[in-house]
């Protein structure tokens, strides 16, 4: 405050700093995908040399035809998208309902059911893994789509649950006395007003529950066996293990997986913060 | 006042009594996703229990012999598992402290609202959203003996005599893996970071500045306690992450060469769907679950008493 002219002059300065170490951070993070894009547009001869093709010469689009065609990267992208979107709508109603559930009722054992609910928060998912294949074999869903639905329903409900209940239960109660007065019932209070104010919450879970569904790779290389029946990831790494310098056809099919994801993210930019914020200080 | 409570007690009273004797709708919300996650999840925990005393047979018909600790013997015997398990702590150790200072760093600048934030922040982020399959076989790529690491650290920064062959063994293969992980963390603890900052009242940042402490004494002496629950959250589910490394190690290594990267979560991997040895797979993730486990508790007592201290 005494001396503005060396603060005035400090901050320039910190500015200048701050910016160069943003810019070489945010490099970092943006060069790998970058020579992925490029490596995509690049034939396999070129692929690999030293120094590096930063822009392609020449540039093919015969990695994406490949891809696409003779690989069949539409369908394993089919694959992701039926089980990513079934096993989101599916995990949201059924975890929406839970935390309406929580949220506005009381019943016997009700704290041990919320209880039981955290434990699926702290359990890791891979410890799971076996047990988790066994009962799948019990149950006929080995080799099947449905198989990695039903377990991606599973293991999101607790994480939403957990979200949203804090979410319903700040809503005013008063709300829902008055519905409840004009004579709707349980489910249109929950369908018709608790949902509609819950959206903000809603969008967060349900872009986390679709991104851990798309991205998921364990339980997919457990339980799918036959090929046309793979999610991207796992067919992404089964057809890099199996044509193990073919980089160029490898990242057309990565540029396919992730294009859907960083739409997803760059739409729905601020509920992504808000849910991760939300659950920092609440979890 | 005190008329003001006792009506606001008259009204809650009829409406608790109503949500008691509406119990069973409560119930009813909750059955259909409570009954999925008993079977799919719950039970599946006690499995992994059950079957760790087992020599399990997974064909049809084959009957399942109890063998009680045996399993757990056997791991205590083997020098894989406490290589992988000594793989894993690397991880664990070589990840954690990077993603959370880079991650406070980047916080820190980004604190600033300015036009440029949301990009940077988008930026950083966005190896957070792409999956563990693509940024392992990017990495796998990036450090393949002719690609971009040889490359910038040899040929352009002349940092290195020679290309390295990152991926041919073991500590050279876990750097890479590390760095995977880092890279693909900071933008997490980054955007908790980012919200926590945010909450810290600029009167408290003020009244330092305006006492003569110099940058690094506020944000040591103001800063870092106001952000310290977000500092416990992110450091005790970085350790949890950690030690659950999987995806990265099987697209980049496999565990190889010669299971030298093998982590726990691999090994117990190869144990159960290659070697078809469920029991032991099952007392390796139930192991690692255990120390997992404790490992948080430690955490979580440690840091209390540490905010204690500092409060």
């Amino acid at each position: 405050m005494t001396r503005p002219g060396e603060g005035r002059r400090g901050r320039a300065s910190g500015t200048v700093v701050r910016y160069v170490l943003l810019v070489v951070g945010a490099a970092i993070m943006v060069v790998p995908f970058l020579t992925m894009l490029s490596t995509s547009f690049t034939g396999q001869a070129y692929v690999l040399t030293i120094p590096p093709q930063i822009i392609p010469n020449p540039a093919t689009l015969d990695n994406y035809a490949q891809a696409l065609g003779t690989q069949d990267f539409a369908g394993y992208f089919l694959n992701s998208a039926i089980v990513s979107v079934l096993a989101t709508a599916v995990a949201v109603l059924l975890s929406s309902m839970m935390a309406y559930g929580f949220a506005r009722f009381d019943f016997p054992g009700k704290e041990v059911m919320f209880r039981l609910l955290l434990l699926g928060l702290v359990v890791p998912a891979m410890m799971l893994i076996i047990p988790q294949f066994v009962l799948a074999k019990q149950l006929g869903l080995v080799d099947t789509l449905a198989g990695l639905v039903v377990f991606y329903v599973a293991g999101n409900l607790a994480f939403n649950t957990f979200l949203l209940r804090g979410f319903f239960a700040s809503l005013p109660g008063e709300l829902d006395q008055a519905m409840q007065v004009d004579g709707a019932n349980a489910w249109t209070r929950y369908w018709r007003l608790a949902m509609p104010l819950a959206k903000p919450a809603l969008g967060t879970v349900t872009i986390f529950t679709f991104l851990s569904c798309w991205d998921e790779f364990a339980w997919a290389l457990t339980l799918i066996q036959t090929p046309d029946k793979a999610t991207l990831p796992l067919a992404l790494s089964l057809f890099q293990g199996e044509n193990s310098t073919q980089w160029g056809l490898v990242f057309a099919g990565s540029v396919i997986a992730v294009i859907p994801v960083i739409i997803v993210f760059l739409v729905f930019q601020r509920s992504f913060v808000q849910g991760l914020t939300s659950g920092a200080v609440k979890g | 006042m005190s008329s003001i409570v006792s009506r606001r007690a008259r009204e809650v009273q009829p409406a608790s009594r109503a949500r008691r004797r509406h119990g069973w709708i409560g119930l009813a919300f909750i059955g259909p996703g409570l009954l999925l996650f008993l079977v799919a999840v719950v039970y599946p925990i006690f499995g992994a229990v059950q079957m760790s005393f087992f020599h399990w047979q997974i064909l049809a018909g084959a009957v399942s012999e109890w063998i009680g600790l045996d399993n757990y013997v056997q791991a205590v015997r083997d020098p894989l598992f406490w290589s992988s398990l000594l793989n894993s702590g690397v991880y664990m150790l070589l990840t954690v402290p990077p993603q959370i200072v880079l991650g406070l760093l980047v916080a820190v600048l980004l604190k600033r609202a300015s036009p440029t934030q949301p990009i940077f922040r988008a930026l950083f982020y966005l190896p957070v959203v792409t999956s563990w399959v693509v940024v392992s076989l990017l990495f796998k790529y990036l450090f393949a003996d002719q690609g971009l690491i040889n490359f910038t650290l040899h040929d352009f920064l002349h940092l290195m005599s020679q290309d390295v062959s990152w991926l041919s063994s073991r500590w050279t293969a876990m750097i890479a893996i590390c760095a995977l992980g880092v890279w693909k963390g900071i933008g997490w603890s980054m955007m908790i970071f980012l919200a926590a900052l945010q909450g810290v009242p600029e009167s408290l940042e003020e009244a330092a500045t305006m006492d003569g402490a110099g940058r690094w004494r506020r944000f040591r002496v103001v800063t870092l306690p106001a952000i310290w629950p977000s500092m416990v959250f992110v450091i005790v589910l970085l350790v949890i992450g950690g030690l659950n490394v999987f995806t990265s190690v099987v697209v980049m290594t496999n565990g190889g060469p010669a299971d030298a990267t093998q982590v726990v979560l691999t090994y117990m991997y190869q144990q159960a769907f290659k070697n078809l040895d469920f029991g032991y797979g099952s007392a390796i993730a139930v192991l690692l679950a255990i120390i997992v486990l404790i490992l948080s508790l430690i955490q979580l007592r440690v840091f209390r008493d540490r905010s204690e201290v500092a409060s």
